[in-house]
């Protein structure tokens, strides 16, 4: 009995372990592959593509899906925009979220938890589309590149991240300080803003990947204005002619591509421009991975 | 300063005790507004901010008590009282649009909740810290991308030409010809759950990983002592430890059970699977700005929301009563 146990006890590790490695492979394939597929049926030829039997290298290579997407001047008016928007967006929106924050985590502060409770509400509480719709209206911002900026500056999440944090560091920094006589604005910008910087990474990591990744706001306050639209909004707009024109192959995304005279078919074209589109968040990637990970544990801690 | 006039002052403050806030131990008078001014002007104008795009709009949900009509001056529009919900409620698309909803949230929740904790449980038996990394940080992956990109992969993957899931199906021989998964409504619910099992997976451990190591080391040499297999051990000892965290999770996304998501369901959805793609959200979009039905749109917003919050605040209790963490 006692031997048996024993023996078990020897094997079962290496069984669970060996399973448990082939199951991770299997979750890391199924992740990454449709990228892979994608990235392939971007650089094959449109036509060759249709015949199917496309999985991880381009069988004809072309770079026309590249140049097809890249012949419209809208792309990179496009692209600018979501470059404009996700800068602005957030250095805005992290200066503003860690000032307030750090307003929000002096413990003396008369409207600390006021303030808090506002932010907090608006996590589960919203007025809904069309109120929604009805104030940008009103306040001038439809087709206006403001829409971009100001309805999401300042995320009750990003804010419990911010605060959690400035909790955590000693007290002892900011009072010295204040004997020294230095406002909370300076101590704010001198002191906590610099040692914030993991977690600023992080909310930095948020705000922009939000901002660039959104096309929503593009669809309901900036659709007929070819001036404002973005390269998700572009990226929908041919998801959108691919999936209505499915089943007829020879019907080309876009409007300039009548220069364009090999086959670039609508779904190739998609896979390219879904390539640009991925493209900067997956260089961005690497970089701040380390940091939003502690991010998301600070927000989830309770209030 | 005199022991006399120091009294004074202490009685004068146990006499205004009720307006001094008892956590903060700050009393709102002129002097401490005055004390406080940086740190009143570093957030009041953002809270401000905050009530402007948040709660202003509030406002607009007059419009679903009333037959709104654009070209009207405010006054002038015409009030119906609960006609509107009454409408909604009678509509069979609504019913429809419901259904979808509460369904696709519902497998979402599900599917989202258990392949995270099941995944989290995983990751936390492998030994080889850089392997570890590597999983994590290629499944966090898809979490970044947009809802149009995974949308595009979807289809791609889904396509009848080449699409990898007919292709496997085929080869495995489950399938004999390629199935076109977006044409027909019943796979619809299955696509968007597996879809955002793909998106969000990687994401969801995270939270469950940081919960998992923060048990305590010791239960499990304990266990290991007693004779404990390592099922037994994620069954009696790493289920109940990430349990707080569970709850938490659950409450706020019961909060958002009518939030099933409007991007993907937009994007992958078409005139064939409409019975089964339109969410609450596709539905406010469709009526209230395309068709110009502000009235009836807005209506189902507000349905919307207050479901939100009631359901919030009951599981909240529910956790309370239960002797779980909450939220609020």
């Amino acid at each position: 009995m006692k031997a048996g146990t024993k023996g078990s006890s020897r094997i079962e590790p290496v069984v669970f372990h060996t399973f448990n490695t082939i199951f991770m492979l299997f979750v890391v394939t199924v992740t990454l592959y449709p990228f892979l597929q994608t990235l392939a049926v971007s650089f094959n030829d449109g036509s060759d593509t249709l015949t199917g039997g496309i999985y991880l290298w381009p069988r004809v290579w072309t770079l026309e899906n590249y140049r097809a997407v890249f012949i419209s001047g809208t792309i990179y008016h496009a692209a600018f925009i979501s470059v404009s928007r996700t800068i602005i967006s957030t250095v805005l929106g992290v200066f503003l979220t860690t000032m307030l924050a750090y307003a929000l985590a002096q413990p003396q502060y008369i409207f600390r938890k006021k303030i808090g409770l506002l932010f907090i509400l608006t996590m589960y509480f919203n007025a809904g589309l069309i109120p929604n719709y009805f104030l940008i209206k009103n306040m001038g911002l439809l087709h206006n590149f403001m829409v971009y900026i100001l309805p999401s500056l300042v995320s009750a999440f990003n804010l419990i991240i911010m605060r959690t944090y400035i909790r955590g560091l000693p007290f002892s920094l900011t009072e010295s300080a204040k004997i020294d006589g230095a406002g909370e604005f300076r101590i704010f910008w001198k002191i906590i803003f610099p040692l914030c910087t993991p977690v600023l990474a992080t909310v930095a990591l948020f705000i922009a990947v939000g901002s660039w990744n959104s096309w929503f706001d593009t669809f309901l306050y900036a659709s007929s204005d070819i001036k404002l639209s973005t390269l998700q909004y572009e990226m929908m707009k041919m998801l959108g002619s691919i999936m209505s024109a499915n089943n007829d192959p020879s019907m080309l995304a876009g409007g300039q591509n009548n220069q364009v005279q090999s086959l670039v078919t609508p779904a190739s074209m998609r896979s390219a421009i879904t390539i640009v589109t991925a493209v900067p968040i997956l260089f961005v990637y690497p970089f701040l991975q380390k940091y939003f990970v502690v991010g998301l544990n600070l927000g989830s801690v309770k209030e | 300063m005199s022991d006399a006039v120091l009294d004074k002052q202490v009685k004068k403050q146990k006499t205004r005790k009720s307006k001094i806030d008892p956590e903060i131990g700050v009393e709102l008078s002129w002097k401490t507004l005055k004390t406080q001014k940086q740190l009143i002007f570093m957030s009041v104008p953002i809270a401000l901010y905050l009530i402007i795009f948040n709660y202003v709009p509030i406002w607009g949900w007059l419009m679903a008590f009333q037959n709104y009509r654009p070209a009207v001056s405010f006054g002038q529009q015409e009030w119906v009282g609960l006609q509107q919900f009454k409408f909604l409620f009678s509509d069979d698309t609504f019913m429809l649009v419901l259904r979808n909803t509460i369904a696709m949230s519902f497998i979402n929740l599900v599917l989202g909740t258990v392949t995270a904790i099941g995944l989290a449980l995983l990751l936390n038996e492998i030994k080889l810290k850089f392997f570890k990394r590597a999983v994590q940080s290629i499944s966090y992956l898809p979490h970044f991308l947009s809802m149009v990109i995974a949308a595009g992969i979807v289809s791609t993957s889904l396509s009848i030409d080449g699409g990898i899931v007919n292709v496997v199906l085929m080869k495995l021989h489950l399938i004999k010809d390629p199935i076109m998964w977006l044409s027909e409504g019943k796979y619809f619910w299955g696509i968007i759950g597996a879809s955002n099992v793909w998106k969000e997976v990687g994401w969801g451990t995270i939270i469950y990983l940081a919960a998992i190591t923060s048990i305590d080391p010791s239960l499990y040499e304990a266990a290991s002592i007693d004779g404990a297999k390592r099922f037994q051990k994620m069954r009696y000892i790493t289920l109940p430890g990430i349990k707080a965290t569970f709850v938490i999770l659950l409450i706020m996304n019961i909060g958002h059970i009518l939030d099933a998501g409007f991007e993907l369901q937009y994007l992958l959805g078409n005139g064939l699977t409409v019975d089964y793609s339109q969410t609450i959200d596709i539905f406010v979009v469709k009526y209230g700005l395309a068709m110009g039905n502000y009235s009836l749109a807005t209506a189902a917003g507000i349905f919307k929301t207050i479901v939100s919050v009631i359901l919030v605040f009951i599981a909240n209790n529910v956790a309370k009563r239960l002797g779980e963490e909450r939220l609020l």
